[in-house]
């Protein structure tokens, strides 16, 4: 209860506590709410390009279609994408990190380095790379990102459960003879959940710009999909007299991406030690 | 009869790591050369400064740290120069408690969890008999039931020495290596906690090794007492002959620097000048004559061994001469 009044009294994490419901709300009932669901692909080549109105309060893109309706359906796909990336990213990392921070010898100090390795490379380049040998699509944009985001998990798990070996209590568990995979999944993984949670709800918002991004470049979804950085890219030929096509969509990236990285903060201020001890 | 655990000539050296293109860091050597024999039922007191390797040698009675030389024999079988693992397994009887009891439970975990794992991970497949046994020593060690499925920040200090009293109780060991077992707690606390520790093995049949700096808990519980400094016995006598006629100087001074025993103990030794050298560069001879009062020029070039001195074995090469100085009956006639 004193965790849920700390957290209350930290107004731009609730801000973004409640922007990401918001999201998550648009992901789950989009096609209901949206005025137009059918504009997810269908096209009104009549009334294209219609600047906002009370009909369309977005507007219309180059086919016609609903702008609103569009970016509410944008979320279920972008949400999709960045828990399918984050999750695959903390399967593989978190146990690497595990795996690497409790031994000693070469195998965790192999994994580390390969964690380096793929931590110096710029993210996004190691993305448009795979994304481009795999072709363009929703599926190998994902797998991409997620190849390219699992060291922070490797990180900060092998950090953490380094701290860990040496706690009085795993010296307890060996003691009585505990296993490792025991002591590993059982005890130490449920100690260090706070930072996993923390990173992986800033990597939520981090993954939504970075496919946005894609799908910008077009590396990503494809026609007649309702994503984000697609509309902002099929935008660019009809500046600046169509604004709201550009506008709209890129609004709806900044907001959710804004919306996950003040929750992740604010999660972060919550579990460190530090402030903590000072209650 | 056969003592329930002897060590021989243990010897155990920590960290020691070669690198690559760097120097190589020099082994610490935390036990150098320990001989103890237990008997069963007894309570041995390992005594000495922080770092003497008390510890180290608790660690590796459990088979947690392993010995880099030396024999250690369980009821006779030889456990000794096996890798963790085995060690651990071959020593099923030995177990360990803590000194700081409430970091060594896990937080996440309630009480009854933390004491079911214990069962688990020993193989105690029947759900039924592991409740049994844990609100059995749930009992023993005077905690109820509702203790099960508190978690550990909702006990006190005395408390959470009974939770891994009841852990270790519940795995039913032979012998009970209690790593300062009194300390951080206040006086009333520790006189529970001894008593508890007294009744427990008298209900079980335990042997204890009981490390400890407090001289006066030591006194109270013991029955023999070993004394340490860096990584060796100097002295091993029964309590009272420790405490009455202490003839190493180390244990003298140990004896003379603890205050609320300084002034019933007759020997009066100065408090030794400076810190214990650090166990990576040993001095040459004896560890202790760069602090001894009466350390002569061979004491620095021998390093003594432990001899049997008429009721008990200390390792000074002067003790006879130190002994004789302020007790008449010790001249030689």
């Amino acid at each position: 209860m004193l965790v849920l009044r700390k957290f209350l009294r930290d107004i731009p994490a609730v801000l973004g506590a409640v922007i990401v419901l918001g999201v998550v709300l648009l992901a789950i009932f989009g096609p209901w709410i949206a005025p137009y669901p059918e504009d997810a692909s269908a096209s009104h080549l009549l009334r294209r390009l219609r600047p906002p109105s009370a009909a369309f309060p977005f507007g219309t893109d180059n086919l016609g279609r609903d702008i609103f309706s569009r970016v509410i359906l944008g979320a279920r796909g972008a949400l999709k994408v960045s828990l399918a990336v984050v999750g695959a990213a903390m399967a593989i990392g978190v146990p690497l990190g595990l795996v690497a921070g409790y031994g000693r010898g070469i195998l965790s100090e192999a994994i580390m380095r390969v964690t380096d390795v793929f931590l110096a490379l710029p993210q996004l380049i190691l993305a448009l790379a795979l994304a481009q040998l795999m072709g363009p699509s929703v599926e190998s944009a994902m797998l991409a990102l997620a190849l390219t985001y699992w060291p922070f998990f490797t990180r900060i798990v092998h950090t953490e459960t380094q701290r860990l070996r040496n706690a009085l209590f795993v010296d307890a568990l060996q003691g009585i003879g505990a296993s490792t995979p025991r002591i590993l999944f059982l005890h130490i993984l449920p100690n260090i959940l706070s930072p996993i949670i923390v990173r992986a709800t800033i990597g939520l918002g981090f993954t939504i710009l970075v496919a946005a991004v894609l799908g910008f470049l077009g590396m990503g979804a494809t026609p007649p999909d309702p994503d984000w950085g697609l509309a902002v890219a099929q935008s660019r030929g009809y500046l600046p007299n169509a604004w709201w096509f550009a506008t709209f969509p890129g609004l709806a990236i900044l907001v959710a991406v804004l919306g996950f990285n003040l929750l992740g903060d604010g999660l972060r201020d919550l579990v460190d030690p530090r402030l903590r001890r000072s209650r | 009869m056969t003592p329930i655990l002897a060590l021989r000539d243990v010897a155990v050296s920590l960290g020691g790591r070669r690198r690559w293109l760097r120097p190589s860091v020099p082994p610490v050597q935390a036990v150098r050369g320990v001989s103890l024999d237990l008997a069963e039922g007894e309570i041995l007191g390992v005594v000495g400064e922080s770092g003497c390797g008390k510890t180290t040698l608790g660690r590796t009675i459990l088979g947690l740290q392993r010995e880099s030389r030396g024999e250690i024999r369980l009821d006779g079988t030889v456990v000794s120069g096996l890798d963790p693992r085995a060690a651990r397994r071959a020593r099923n009887a030995v177990h360990y408690v803590h000194q700081d009891a409430a970091a060594s439970l896990d937080p996440w975990w309630s009480i009854g969890r933390t004491l079911e794992e214990a069962l688990v991970v020993q193989g105690l497949r029947d759900a039924a008999e592991r409740r049994a046994r844990i609100d059995e020593v749930l009992a023993a060690v005077g905690l109820d039931a509702s203790a099960r499925p508190r978690y550990p920040h909702e006990f006190s200090g005395g408390q959470l020495r009974r939770v891994a009293l009841a852990r270790i109780l519940a795995l039913r060991p032979r012998v009970v290596i209690l790593d300062e077992p009194t300390s951080g707690l206040d006086m009333s606390v520790q006189a529970m906690v001894l008593n508890l520790l007294a009744e427990l093995r008298r209900r079980y049949g335990l042997t204890y090794v009981f490390i400890s700096h407090d001289l006066s808990v030591v006194r109270r519980f013991c029955d023999r007492v070993a004394i340490m400094y860096l990584g060796r016995v100097v002295e091993l006598a029964s309590a009272t002959e420790v405490f009455a006629q202490p003839r190493h100087p180390y244990t003298r001074a140990l004896l003379a620097a603890s205050p609320s025993l300084a002034s019933e103990t007759r020997p009066r030794a100065p408090v030794p000048p400076g810190e214990p050298p650090s166990a990576a560069r040993l001095p040459p001879g004896c560890a202790f004559s760069p602090r001894c009062p009466h350390a002569q020029p061979r004491c620095r070039e021998v390093d003594p061994a432990l001899e049997q001195d008429g009721r008990g074995e200390n390792a000074c090469l002067r003790w006879r001469e130190i002994a004789g100085a302020d007790d008449p009956a010790m001249q030689p006639a």
